[in-house]
């Protein structure tokens, strides 16, 4: 079984990045769970979300303490909250930032500037997506195909065309 | 089989739809869920027939469907947390008259202090209202027991209403694989309901819930005991049912028992907690899980039944019966196996509550811990500070 953690905050779409993730990987053939933790429903405050893939049907609800993945949508949150918490070093991590960022942690660390991603290809700084192309490359756990096919069912066709663009701009970005 | 991905407020709302309610009634404000949203969405997209009527509270929105059911109806509601107390009153109206509604109920915790995360209190403090309670652990159960409702709350032998009762978040709100059952074979499984003792008729008018002196009464309240306890039989048969037509079945329809052969201890709880209890078991071997899928009727001879050969039962449970130190589970288990002969060690365990985590690691825990506890002993699981 393979556990995501994606650290956000209120109004990034952090359950999106989750549930995305989660459907993509049903598309692979694989059993998912996606889930979010409602801490205050406040625009800004720092939210998890869950995702779970498998082969078999997965029975456990306990939300993720020992991640082999984590996304941190946005850079502020590391100093803000334990991103790290039950990180050991044949987890992944991957963050939003221009700048490579030094974590104590024997993890791997992927960057990619999926806001500036955001920004030229939506002209918003919405990374939930994008910085799930960034995953793909890093991790290989759900296909490209899949995570596209996903996000034309999600969206609105245009927007769709727009965030599978993001998703390939991401991709081909994100390094150690 | 066809799966797809639904969170389970939308698993539980396409079940409904499958089940074609005449009425659906709800309040739409906090804390009610996605599962009346998505249903009035299908309403207003003309995919589901019902009539839907948005009530200004919860004591109408089950006050509604307890009239809707009274004139003959399939009706249905949904709430969770403060709203399922504020609906108290008339749920023991609903039951004391026979009428066969189906809510779902989405378990929060109950204020104060305002807490919206999961646990069973909400449901289980209305034990006695002479509902059917069942819990699921999936969301596909949540689904499966949702179409079951329909069929064992209209059956004549029953005529009571049920509550299905998810876990909030933990399944409300968790995407996971869900195979939706087809329309064609639900319709085949649930047919039109037409009630014999409770409808409108002009030509036939009826008077409903009217005023018992003692004697009628005790008589009406015994016998809406024995009915209930007599439900369980129906519950199992439409559990099977279920299964010749589906293909799946939860247990026996009131409880379900996993790895229990050859083990010495056992874990007692209710809804998602007992998909954790599994995955705890197959890593640590030495113990087996019995799941309460129903709460009302109580599964006694089940319970016995299941838990013979074994010497100590740890119940895990999401309430808690303030002014007896335990949940509620505990007492009825412990009470249920009191005349067997070499009943087992029985620990309780209050958890989870206000949507505090029970882990795998906690529940392996638990399980070594009780080697040395005795016979009563009560703790309470709450999760990291």
């Amino acid at each position: 079984m393979k556990e995501i953690r994606v650290h956000g905050r209120g109004g990034m779409g952090a359950v999106t990045s989750a549930q995305v993730l989660a459907i993509a990987a049903f598309k692979d053939g694989k059993q998912s769970q996606a889930f979010p933790f409602f801490g205050v429903a406040r625009r800004g405050s720092p939210v998890e979300a869950y995702c779970r893939i498998d082969k078999d049907f997965i029975r456990v609800r306990q939300q993720v303490s020992e991640p082999d993945y984590v996304l941190i949508l946005d850079k502020s949150l590391i100093d803000a909250v334990d991103v790290l918490k039950g990180v050991n070093r044949d987890s992944t991590i991957i963050i939003n930032s221009a700048k490579k960022i030094k974590l104590k942690t024997e993890a791997k660390v992927f960057h990619v500037d999926a806001s500036k991603i955001a920004l030229d290809t939506f002209g918003r700084n919405l990374v939930n997506t994008p910085i799930l192309g960034a995953f793909v490359k890093a991790t290989g756990e759900v296909t490209l195909d899949s995570l596209n096919k996903t996000i034309l069912e999600r969206f609105p066709e245009k927007i769709a065309k727009k965030n599978i663009e993001a998703i390939k701009k991401a991709y081909d970005a994100c390094g150690e | 089989m066809a799966l797809t991905v639904l969170e389970g407020s939308r698993a539980v709302a396409e079940a409904v739809r499958l089940c074609r309610p005449d009425v659906v009634a709800a309040y739409p404000i906090t804390p009610q869920t996605h599962i009346v949203q998505e249903l009035a969405n299908m309403n207003a997209d003309g995919t589901l027939k019902s009539k839907h009527i948005e009530v200004e509270s919860e004591f109408s929105a089950i006050s509604a469907a307890t009239g809707a059911s009274a004139a003959g109806s399939r009706a249905y509601t949904a709430s969770c947390s403060q709203g399922v107390a504020l609906m108290h009153e008339v749920l023991f109206a609903t039951a004391g008259m026979r009428l066969p509604v189906v809510m779902n109920i989405v378990n929060r915790a109950l204020s104060a202090p305002i807490n919206i995360w999961n646990d069973q209190q909400d449901s289980i403090s209305q034990r006695d209202a002479g509902w059917i309670q069942l819990y699921a652990e999936t969301n596909q159960e949540a689904v499966d027991l949702t179409i079951q409702a329909f069929k064992i709350a209209e059956d004549k032998k029953v005529l009571l209403p049920i509550m299905v009762c998810l876990d909030g978040f933990f399944l409300s709100h968790t995407i996971e694989p869900v195979d939706m059952p087809e329309q064609k074979k639900v319709d085949r499984f649930l047919p039109k309901y037409r009630p014999d003792h409770a409808y409108l008729d002009p030509e036939r008018p009826m008077t409903q819930g009217p005023f018992a002196f003692p004697r009628p009464y005790a008589e009406l309240r015994k016998d809406l005991s024995d009915t209930i306890d007599n439900s369980r039989d129906i519950i199992k048969k439409v559990s099977k049912d279920f299964k010749k037509q589906f293909g799946r079945q939860s247990g026996d329809g009131l409880t379900e028992s996993y790895s229990l052969e050859g083990k010495k201890t056992a874990i007692i709880t209710m809804g998602s907690l007992g998909g954790t209890v599994k995955e705890a078991s197959d890593r640590k071997g030495d113990f087996g899980l019995l799941r309460l899928i129903s709460f009302r009727p109580f599964p006694k001879k089940e319970i016995i039944k299941a838990l013979k050969g074994i010497d100590t039962v740890i119940i895990l449970e999401k309430d808690i019966s303030l002014g007896a130190s335990n949940g509620a589970i505990f007492d009825e288990v412990r009470s249920a196996l009191y005349t067997e002969k070499d009943r087992p060690k029985i620990i309780g365990y209050v958890a989870g509550i206000g949507g505090t985590e029970v882990t795998v690691n906690d529940i392996i825990r638990v399980v070594d811990k009780s080697k040395k506890q005795k016979d009563g002993d009560i703790g309470w699981l709450m999760g990291d500070a």
